[in-house]
């Protein structure tokens, strides 16, 4: 990676001929205004849709809705088929996000702190399972959790969902817990503390910050994922994504309806951002600024 | 300081080897079992060797023209993210305010795009660009250019590129964010005492402290163009015709779609062998000059 091929955009912000000073501190607030745009009228558009009526979608191209209506969110909020599908998703996100935490952090500690045989060989075939497409795990999936009895259960997709969310929380956890001296942990052990009283009572506290970025990775990672959902469930855990997908094709184009569902699902992510947005920026970085 | 070696350690990481073990060896042996076999249907397999791999990486046959040609695809598409998305990414990072009710806003609207699921991602384009109920499929055929990304390949090109940038740039962003907060401000006053342009700050300061987060940046990114498939499924279907048919929309065709499993299986294995190895250089070409820089 040469600089001068990175360069090119931050050029444009930092030395644009600016005249002024005022002018020229001006100018990297537009740059950023403008992309914010970028990323915030196809969203809009989808808020936009949803709120008009089918007629009105299909007789003409509107830029807000003409007669504003919640038709399509009512019909979300009051059909099983609809809603059960939120429930599914935020069921099987739950559980794979308590599963990956619980394995990850005493895994993540031992990274940490300690050489052991086949150390490096070890995390770097835990990020090899990050980097295995999905695709290729759709179909062996779809056959050994119908063998193991799990198929069609969220417990199968939050299962399926750990084989990139734990490779993540460990590579995380690992960068939050490497900025803790082991001072503490040395200090611990002479006053007589016991590891897990140690690392439950004073070692979490410390790293909080990472176990709420690594919880809402794989909230996230589990949230956005549709192929394996989609593959592991049919009908009792059928995920909201899913949902979606299959109304589309046997409906026709019910393009209020698809883009009201669309809203719905955007709105669990943008809380969970609020939530972590003052170590999103480090968790990014999984922990390693 | 060294970390002591001690593999008690194992007892830690043991609750994570058995659970991916279970998620991901139990899936690779039978994909490596299908792969040597031939089925006929009815669960009735026959030993097949090596036939499919050499089917596959000979692009004379069907199978291996197929894959040969949804692979320069998914690369070319790869690259084509990779130089749009690292220097946008860059630049926007550079323009954030570094302190300030501005940060905590930036930064949840810049990361939005990250938490929508990715079959809306595909919806939320779909309804953007086409050209009778989109906002941006009709200003662009009103300035008079012919756009309909479902009829032509560079039309389809344009949107899945312009579809990937608008999710993914906010994480070199985001990443490259953490990197430059971490240069402490004595840098920045050090350089304009020495009265350097914003060019040589950039390259002299930034540039090298980012060096670790563009790593991680470039290395997820590329992984993820790379197994790309919910969004241009859900967006073009692979097509028109073949033209956006990534190496994952063509996979699953082949093992969900028509059941030639012994076919899927030797691409799978492929496919992943590819991915593996250009992460394993990356992570050692550059973990090797990052230590070299530490001593």
């Amino acid at each position: 990676m040469s600089g001068a091929a990175l360069a090119p955009a931050s050029l444009a912000a930092t030395r644009a001929p600016a005249e002024s000073g005022a002018l020229r501190a001006a100018v990297p607030r537009v740059v950023l205004v403008l992309y914010i745009l970028f990323l915030l009228v196809p969203i809009y558009w989808l808020v936009n849709m949803s709120l008009k009526t089918n007629l009105e979608i299909n007789s003409g191209m509107t830029l807000w809705p003409q007669n504003p209506t919640l038709e399509h969110y009512r019909r979300i909020f009051t059909d099983a088929s609809w809603y059960s599908g939120y429930i599914n998703s935020l069921t099987y996100v739950a559980l794979n996000t308590l599963i990956s935490l619980a394995v990850a952090l005493p895994a993540a500690y031992a990274f940490s702190r300690y050489r052991f045989l086949g150390d490096k060989h070890l995390f770097f075939w835990l990020l090899s399972n990050r980097m295995a497409p999905p695709a290729v795990f759709a179909l062996p999936f779809f056959q050994l959790y119908s063998a193991v009895g799990l198929f069609d259960t969220p417990w199968a997709v939050a299962l399926a969902h750990c084989l990139f969310n734990i490779p993540l929380a460990v590579w995380i956890l690992e960068g939050f817990m490497s900025g803790v001296p082991r001072e503490i942990d040395e200090t611990a052990a002479i006053d007589g503390w016991s590891f897990p009283a140690f690392f439950i009572r004073h070692f979490l506290p410390l790293v909080a910050g990472g176990v709420g970025v690594a919880a809402f990775f794989c909230f996230m990672f589990s949230w956005v994922e549709l192929l394996l959902a989609r593959t592991l469930t049919t009908v009792n855990a059928k995920p909201i994504v899913a949902t979606m997908t299959r109304t589309v094709s046997a409906a026709g184009m019910d393009w209020g309806l698809l883009s009201a569902a669309g809203v719905l699902t955007i709105i669990p992510g943008a809380i969970v951002i609020w939530f972590v947005r003052n170590h999103i920026a480090r968790g990014f970085a999984l922990g390693r600024v | 300081m060294a970390k002591p070696l001690d593999n008690r350690a194992w007892f830690l990481v043991l609750p994570v080897v058995a659970l991916v073990a279970f998620s991901a060896l139990i899936p690779v042996m039978t994909v490596v079992n299908y792969s040597v076999q031939d089925s006929f249907g009815n669960n009735e397999f026959f030993w097949n060797g090596t036939g499919w791999f050499k089917e596959l990486l000979d692009p004379s046959t069907d199978l291996g023209g197929r894959f040969f040609d949804a692979l320069w695809r998914t690369l070319l598409f790869s690259a084509i993210c990779l130089a749009i998305e690292v220097p946008l990414g860059i630049g926007v990072a550079l323009t954030l305010p570094r302190r300030g009710w501005g940060v905590a806003a930036s930064l949840v609207l810049l990361a939005l795009p990250l938490l929508i699921p990715w079959n809306v991602v595909g919806t939320i384009w779909q309804v953007f660009a086409r050209r009778d109920i989109g906002l941006l499929g009709a200003a662009v055929n009103g300035l008079g250019i012919e756009y309909n990304y479902a009829q032509t390949p560079l039309a389809a090109w344009v949107t899945v590129v312009a579809m990937d940038v608008w999710h993914w740039t906010s994480l070199v962003v985001l990443l490259c964010y953490a990197g430059l907060r971490a240069i402490p401000d004595a840098y920045y006053q050090a350089a304009k005492v020495d009265g350097a342009s914003s060019w040589a700050v950039f390259r002299a300061i930034q540039l090298p402290k980012m060096q670790r987060v563009l790593t991680i940046a470039v290395l997820l990114r590329f992984m993820d163009s790379f197994m790309i498939y919910t969004e241009p499924f859900v967006v073009t279907g692979g097509g028109p015709g073949n033209a956006t048919t990534f190496l994952s929309i063509d996979l699953v065709k082949i093992a969900l779609g028509q059941f030639d499993l012994g076919k899927a299986a030797a691409m799978s294995i492929v496919y992943n062998l590819i991915v593996l190895t250009v992460c394993w250089v990356f992570f050692a070409t550059t973990t090797r000059s990052q230590s070299e820089a530490v001593q």
